[in-house]
């Protein structure tokens, strides 16, 4: 059934369907209405889920680990500065490859403290081992939310997911979501299967060790080949979701009027939602000019990117937070993608939207018109922004 | 309340705690953990943050560890045990987990007076169902004895050292065991190494308690303290006997102290042997600071009576 709600309240009735043994949150805004609505769930009794109301995101994360350690599917939510008070444990989640899946309502980074939307906070976990899957609607959410913990609970992966979703663009604002029906969603996810879980006390196991120069190298390695896994485990668990949503994603990116596109933009999030109104209204008249959109972020699709890409003349790729120091973190993967293709577009990088900075279409037009005048270098352009 | 005999008997049955482990050679952190574990007779999972016991217990592909245990960071140990605790509650709820167990948590002084405090704090707040148990040798050993807020005033530490300025550590100690206190869990207890029984008998009866038990226990650290390596229950023994180290507990908030020494050693006594306070009996100052610290010595043990008059629930004897 066809429902009006805000992307917040989209992620947490995923959450309740998936109903998890513990949850363990901190508010902080935009997220603080995901912990507040799973509240409710929990004292009007409609889930078993323990609610862990702690003292801080860090211990949110620890208690995180604990509980999937213990054997119980577990999840939880965070924005900005509770994401950088968190990701110490959040290396160390995947380090020990606990399937825990985070929804991030995207928020930029301090100082100055701004609680608006960038994605400074998502670049920030950028390294940590966590799959991270961006949405461009509340509906996206949902459905990511959903997909995200079977491709995290995936026997070849077992690793944290991140669900990325834009502060306020998407939390706070009230779009149509069809959700599926509870009994479909729980079939969808299915009964979680803990391993190794320290509640089993006839096999004593030790998590989280030490390990020296003699063995840390292959354990990394490892964690990176259940990294590997993810691309797999995404598109099968995108099949499943489409047999039991009708909805059918397919792929890491979706390409919007790509196929003859002789200038495209390349964007995470929300922003896609605006940039096809901008693709629109300058196909309308007659120019060719298109959009990727990035749905899993980590691990990089540099295949797909590439394949898309390619026929493409002039890209400008987006980043909504600065790499001091550096090309946007999304231009350096994009270009790191294109780097073997024959026919290479030229690549551009664009700044915008920090700290909740409005993105317009008539912008993202501007920057449609302007590919092809500018000369394509190292030089990192903004939007929307007074020098 | 268990004997020598029913502890050496329990681990005879089920060895929790294996002697594979790299902890130096009169380290006291496995009589408290082994004390502890085998005063619990029901499964126990336990955690530990980063720091001496966690390191030298657990190198991969190792483990001297023989029932669940794990170990995350430095300073989230009660965080993670909370995790742990709540999973356990949830799973007992859906029926996949039939078997009472218990969790306790050993943490260093510096994983839990310092960085793990706000986590200790929360966890205590919340009313998870665990014993939390700092082994407590007074610096951050596992790091090159660096100073901690449990190590005692004047305590050369290495970042504390013994400058011609500024000799030994300037402050003095927290009272970590009264910030527990105020938390208003059911049982708050401090034990040492050099009484095993008393110990024992602190984790038996914490153990009756539903909700957050907190035990903090003098565990010498030979290494740290510059003392030889067979001093460990020695060191701690006369820690308790001058009074530096009370043993007492606060059960349901009335507080009882279980040893009151019979004769007045000056805590002198306990210093003089101690590589760490050797500059004390070198320095022309060192005098004056040895009497201060006897006297926050006394203040802190006529504080102890005085509460234990108060809050004893009418039982107190006079000491
Ligand atoms: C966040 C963080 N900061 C610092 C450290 C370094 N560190 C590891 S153990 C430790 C000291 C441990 O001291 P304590 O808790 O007293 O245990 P001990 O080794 O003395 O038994 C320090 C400083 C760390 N691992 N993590
Ligand atoms: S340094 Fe001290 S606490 Fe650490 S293992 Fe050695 S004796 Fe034990
Ligand atoms: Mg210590």
């Amino acid at each position: 059934m066809r429902r009006v709600m805000t992307g917040h309240k989209a992620v947490a009735e995923a959450m309740r369907q998936i109903e998890p043994d513990v949850v363990a949150v901190y508010p902080i805004t935009p997220q603080s209405e995901i912990a507040e609505y799973y509240a409710d769930y929990v004292h009007d009794g409609i889930v078993h889920t323990e609610l862990v109301p702690v003292e801080s995101e860090h211990s949110a994360m620890s208690a995180c680990v604990g509980a999937a350690a213990a054997g119980a599917r577990v999840m939880t939510a965070t924005s900005s500065q509770g994401l950088a008070l968190l990701v110490e444990v959040l290396y160390i989640a995947a380090g020990m490859r606990l399937p825990i899946v985070m929804a991030l309502a995207n928020r930029a980074l301090s100082a100055p403290i701004n609680i608006h939307c960038d994605h400074s906070d998502a670049y920030l976990a950028r390294d940590a081992g966590a799959f991270q899957i961006f949405c461009e609607s509340a509906q996206e959410a949902y459905d990511y939310t959903l997909i995200a913990q079977r491709i995290a609970e995936h026997g070849k992966v077992r690793l944290p997911g991140i669900v990325n979703l834009d502060g306020f663009a998407l939390t706070h604002t009230a779009q149509v979501v069809e959700p599926l029906e509870d009994e479909a969603a729980k079939k969808f996810v299915g009964p979680f299967q803990p391993v190794y879980p320290l509640l089993d006390v006839a096999k004593p196991v030790t998590w989280g060790p030490f390990a020296m120069p003699d063995y840390y190298f292959e354990l990394k390695r490892a964690q990176q080949a259940a990294m590997e896994e993810v691309p797999a485990a995404f598109l099968e668990v995108q099949k499943a979701y489409a047999l039991a949503s009708g909805r059918r994603y397919a792929g890491f990116v979706e390409g919007y009027h790509l196929d003859d596109a002789d200038r495209a933009l390349v964007v995470l999030g929300s922003t896609a939602g605006t940039a096809k109104v901008a693709v629109d209204a300058l196909r309308s008249k007659g120019e060719k000019v298109g959009l990727l959109k990035i749905w899993l972020y980590r691990p990089f699709p540099y295949h797909a990117v590439a394949a898309a890409l390619a026929p493409v003349k002039h890209v400008a790729v987006l980043d909504r937070a600065l790499s001091f120091g550096a090309m946007g973190a999304l231009y350096s993967d994009v270009a790191t993608a294109l780097l073997r293709a024959q026919a290479r577009p030229a690549l551009h990088n664009y700044i915008y939207g920090l700290g909740g900075r409005d993105i317009t279409v008539e912008q993202l037009e501007d920057v449609l018109a302007e590919l092809g005048k500018v000369r394509p270098d190292e030089v990192l352009r903004y939007i929307g922004l007074r020098e | 309340m268990p004997s020598i005999k029913t502890l050496a008997q329990r681990e005879e049955k089920e060895i929790r705690f294996t002697p594979g482990h790299t902890l130096c050679a009169g380290c006291a952190e496995p009589m408290v953990v082994r004390t502890v574990l085998n005063a619990i007779e029901e499964p126990v999972v336990a955690a530990s943050p980063t720091g001496c016991l966690e390191v030298a217990t657990s190198r991969f592909p190792g483990t001297a560890w023989n029932v669940p245990w794990i170990h995350v960071a430095f300073e989230n140990a009660a965080a993670v045990i909370s995790g742990v605790e709540a999973a356990y509650k949830a799973l007992t709820k859906t029926g996949a987990v039939k078997k009472r167990i218990r969790f306790v948590v050993f943490g260093g002084d510096g994983g839990t007076y310092d960085i793990g405090l706000q986590a200790l704090s929360g966890a205590l707040e919340r009313g998870h169902d665990f014993l939390y148990v700092c082994v407590n040798n007074e610096a951050y050993m596992n790091t090159g004895v660096q100073r901690s807020s449990a190590t005692p005033a004047c305590a050369a530490a290495t970042t504390s050292p013994v400058g011609d300025a500024i000799p030994g550590k300037p402050q003095d100690r927290k009272d970590l065991t009264e910030i527990v206190v105020g938390h208003h869990v059911p049982y708050v207890g401090q034990a040492a190494v050099s009484h095993l029984i008393d110990l024992a008998n602190k984790v038996e009866r914490a153990m009756k308690f539903d909700g957050p038990k907190f035990l903090n226990v003098l565990t010498t650290c030979p290494l740290g303290w510059r003392t030889p390596r067979d001093s460990a229950i020695v060191q701690s023994k006369l820690a308790v006997e001058t009074r530096y180290w009370p043993l007492y507990e606060v059960i349901e908030g009335k507080y009882k102290i279980n040893y009151k020494p019979k004769q007045h050693v000056p805590v002198e006594e306990w210093l003089k042997t101690q590589g760490r306070f050797r500059h004390l009996f070198r320095d022309p100052k060192g005098k004056e600071r040895i009497v201060e610290f006897q006297a926050a010595v006394d203040r802190h043990w006529n504080d102890l009576l005085r509460k234990e008059q108060c809050l004893s629930g009418g039982e107190a004897d006079q000491g």
